[in-house]
């Protein structure tokens, strides 16, 4: 292992890099053009490089090994009486993946913004900003600490912040970017509380640390048969509280409402956060704290933890995919879909599969990003529109972009044998069935995967097929207003990215499980036996039926009716109030509404109530009263200080006036005054003498 | 018999008459006449404290006089010179004329 160590000397690098250019590019001014471009695709290639480098070097140190790699450098960062707190890096196969994919698709968004942000004269701060995010993200992937880690998880907030409130002169943009800022400040909470009561029961946030850190066997012992509260084991406790904050980031169930609204930013932003740094920062979370989620006192039980992972993954998955079949904007599909798709990764989790969980990511990142350049194609070349019912037949117009948006839709799917969603997807279900807990999760997780394949059926039947409809409401202007083919800048990283969610499903199938191996330790050998065995076999056949039939509703449903913004959709005309409740996302915003926010609207009136009446006549007691005072020290003042001083002065004034009247100039008056005085001294002297 | 209140008396006379001239006279000239006039009678009685004094042999107050006189010489000089300018600058020899110093 030693003569592997030299690369960690350059893992801190790998977040420090993009910070670096971010930073140089807030300084600069926003005329440097070429400067912000050259900065940070020359940050992000150098930080892909090295992750590149740092990827291989665990490859080649894990070589087949039983043993998980695992390089941990740890450096005190400050002390305070005699205990200090110690922040580190680590480097294992984790996120070895995870820095080269989230590398590699930064780099790829970057590319593609290049283009697509041309004409937005906030150009240098969209990249320092781009730059930021990276930063924070990597950071995050490579801390050893959950301070670290959390520090970072927070940078990742700001920088979703400033990014999805971009346009900030749009009111909603600026809305969206508060909401997602809350929302996940909400999960927040939870880890934060979580991360000091770990520090409490075990003294070091380190992960790993020789023995001594929070993942290692003595603490997880002794947190798992600790017990708190309602005899809760405290591995528990503290993990629920962070699996808080992967709900936040990661857009589970009950906070996942700031996900479709952070479409308001410009899409580059919604490809990197849905894909590659945001929401994989929780995912990333409960993966990187796996041990402890996993912890029990016993061997055969499952970890409750775990179980309340799977079960709001699996409920998210679901909900968030029927949300999803009856949204119009394009993009807003698509943020579902990641709510969606999220949910399956946290399923995957809970049932014990990280590297499940980890390929799913890495293989979403790559299609997610990839539609949602997609949809930044299609929208730049729609001329900003974002409704899918004003768009059709774009096959015709844009080839590139319909060609590489269908190996993403077919790769979010799960279509069969060539996409890596399908063998991802196939990992989670396989997982997920043999869960010892509950069916109901593999359950839920079916019929996502069937409403996956119709929602982006839909979507593409809308978009790309039939006739273009925005010509019908301008017909006389429709020829400058034709779509258009987006620029090579931006076709080219989408290709790359198609080229990534194809090819990358080929490390991961249950013939050649390398992924697997890769993340969890062993060696992968090569068997295509294990693609025919019987529970493989069957549930390959099961969600391909179901893909099949999803694929084949919408369609039905889509392709043979005529669509637009006048007609109803299709699946509204044929039930009515399921439709419109879908369509308003199951009221869940209404219902945070009506709750958490009327909630606070009357706190914030009762504020405001005490406020204005209570405190505020208060301080107008307090100051009338000083104003009283002050006037009586003024009367006082003018009637007796200022009256006796005036007459002393006008007594000496007239007084002065008076005696000065004795000052004739007159020489000899003088003299008479002298020569009195004499004659007084000599009546003086001679009174003396007789005395 | 001249006694020494003989010439006391004469010389008080002597300076309350000089006095008198400086505080009545308007004209400058009279009153720096006035003023030679009560020198001469601090003169008088330079003189006359000397002759009927413990030691009249010696010159000491004839010796102080001559001195006293040297010195009024100077004075009546400086004096006069002053007249002549106050007369260019105020065309008048009048002390009503020239009482700038007023309060």
């Amino acid at each position: 292992m030693a003569d592997h160590f030299w690369i960690s000397h350059f893992l801190w690098l790998v977040p420090v890099v993009p910070l670096l250019a971010a930073g140089m590019l807030s300084v600069s001014g926003n005329s440097r053009r070429n400067r912000a471009v050259i900065l940070t695709l020359g940050a992000q290639i150098l930080s892909f490089i090295l992750a590149s480098l740092l990827f291989i070097t665990v490859i080649r140190a894990q070589g087949g090994t039983e043993e998980v790699v695992r390089l941990a450098v740890n450096f005190t960062w400050f002390e305070f009486g005699d205990t200090a707190l110690r922040l580190g890096l680590l480097l294992d196969p984790l996120n070895a993946a995870m820095l080269v994919m989230v590398t590699f698709i930064g780099l790829l968004i970057c590319i593609f913004s290049v283009g697509y942000m041309s004409r937005d004269p906030n150009f240098t701060r969209f990249f320092a900003f781009l730059s930021l995010f990276s930063a924070a993200m990597l950071g995050l992937l490579v801390s050893n600490s959950l301070l670290l880690l959390f520090i970072c998880w927070e940078l990742v907030g700001l920088a979703s912040y400033l990014l999805i409130g971009f346009w900030y002169q749009k009111p909603s943009a600026a809305a969206a970017a508060q909401k997602a800022f809350i929302t996940t400040r909400i999960g927040d909470l939870g880890f934060f509380l979580g991360m000091i009561w770990l520090y409490r029961e075990t003294g070091t946030l380190l992960f790993y640390d020789g023995g001594a850190g929070l993942l290692e066997q003595a603490a997880l012992h002794g947190l798992a048969t600790g017990t708190t509260i309602g005899g809760l084991a405290l591995s528990t406790a503290t993990a629920l509280l962070l699996f808080c904050g992967a709900m936040g980031k990661s857009g589970q169930f009950p906070l996942h409402v700031w996900l479709p609204d952070a479409m308001e930013g410009p899409t580059p932003v919604s490809a990197l956060i849905h894909a590659a740094t945001m929401v994989a920062a929780g995912v990333f979370l409960v993966a990187r704290a796996f041990p402890l989620f996993a912890a029990t006192a016993g061997p055969d039980t499952v970890a409750t933890a775990l179980i309340a992972v799977t079960w709001v993954g699996a409920f998210t998955a679901l909900f968030a995919a029927c949300i999803a079949v009856a949204q119009t904007d394009i993009k807003r599909i698509l943020a579902y879909s990641t709510v969606s798709q999220l949910g399956f990764m946290m399923i995957a989790l809970g049932v014990g599969g990280v590297a499940a969980a980890i390929f799913h990511l890495i293989a979403h990142a790559f299609f997610k990003a990839l539609l949602f350049l997609g949809a930044g194609s299609v929208i730049h070349g729609c001329h900003d529109e974002q409704d899918i019912r004003k768009m059709g037949g774009l096959r015709r117009f844009m080839p590139a972009t319909f060609a590489t948006y269908a190996i993403g839709m077919m790769a979010l799917a799960g279509f069969p044998f060539f996409f890596s969603g399908f063998w991802s997807k196939e990992e989670i279900l396989h997982l997920a069935q043999g869960w010892p807990a509950s069916p109901i999760p593999f359950y839920l997780a079916l019929a996502g995967t069937f409403l996956t394949a119709f929602y982006m059926t839909r979507q593409m039947v809308y978009v790309f097929f039939g006739n273009y409809r925005a010509d019908q409401a301008s017909s006389e202007k429709a020829s400058e207003s034709r779509p258009h083919e987006s620029p090579p800048i931006m076709t080219v990283p989408l290709t790359v990215l198609a080229a990534g969610a194809v090819l990358l499903g080929l490390v991961a199938t249950p013939a050649w499980p390398w992924f697997h191996h890769f993340i969890e330790g062993g060696a992968a050998t090569l068997e295509f036996g294990k693609l025919f065995t019987a529970g493989t076999l069957g549930l390959m056949l099961l969600s391909i039926v179901l893909v099949a039939a999803g694929v084949g509703a919408a369609w039905f449903l889509y392709a043979r009716t005529s669509l637009g913004t006048a007609e109803r959709d299709p699946l509204e005309r044929k039930r009515p109030g399921l439709y419109r409740a879908l369509a308003q996302r199951l009221y869940v915003d209404e219902f945070y509404d009506a709750t958490v926010i009327r909630f606070h609207h009357a706190a914030g009136r009762a504020a405001d109530a005490l406020d204005r009446f209570v405190w505020h006549g208060l301080v107008m007691a307090v100051s009338g009263f000083s104003v009283l005072l002050s006037r009586a020290s003024q009367a006082v003042d003018r009637r007796f200080f200022n009256r006796g001083f005036d007459t002393g002065c006008e007594t000496l004034r007239t007084s002065g006036g008076r005696v000065s009247r004795w000052h004739t100039g007159n020489i000899q008056t003088y003299l008479a005054y002298i020569g009195a005085g004499l004659v007084l001294l000599i009546v003086f002297f001679a009174w003396i003498q007789q005395a | 018999m001249l006694t020494l209140e003989f010439f006391l008396i004469i010389s008080a006379a002597l300076f309350s008459l000089g006095f008198a001239a400086v505080l009545t006279r308007r004209n400058v000239i009279m009153i720096l006449i006035g003023i030679e006039l009560m020198l001469s009678s601090a003169n008088l009685n330079f003189i006359a404290f000397w002759r009927f004094g413990p030691d009249p042999d010696a010159l000491t107050g004839v010796l102080f006089v001559l001195f006293s006189i040297a010195v009024a010489a100077a004075e009546a000089a400086v004096g006069l010179a002053l007249i002549i300018l106050i007369y260019r600058h105020f065309k008048s020899t009048n002390t009503f004329n020239f009482s700038l110093l007023n309060g």
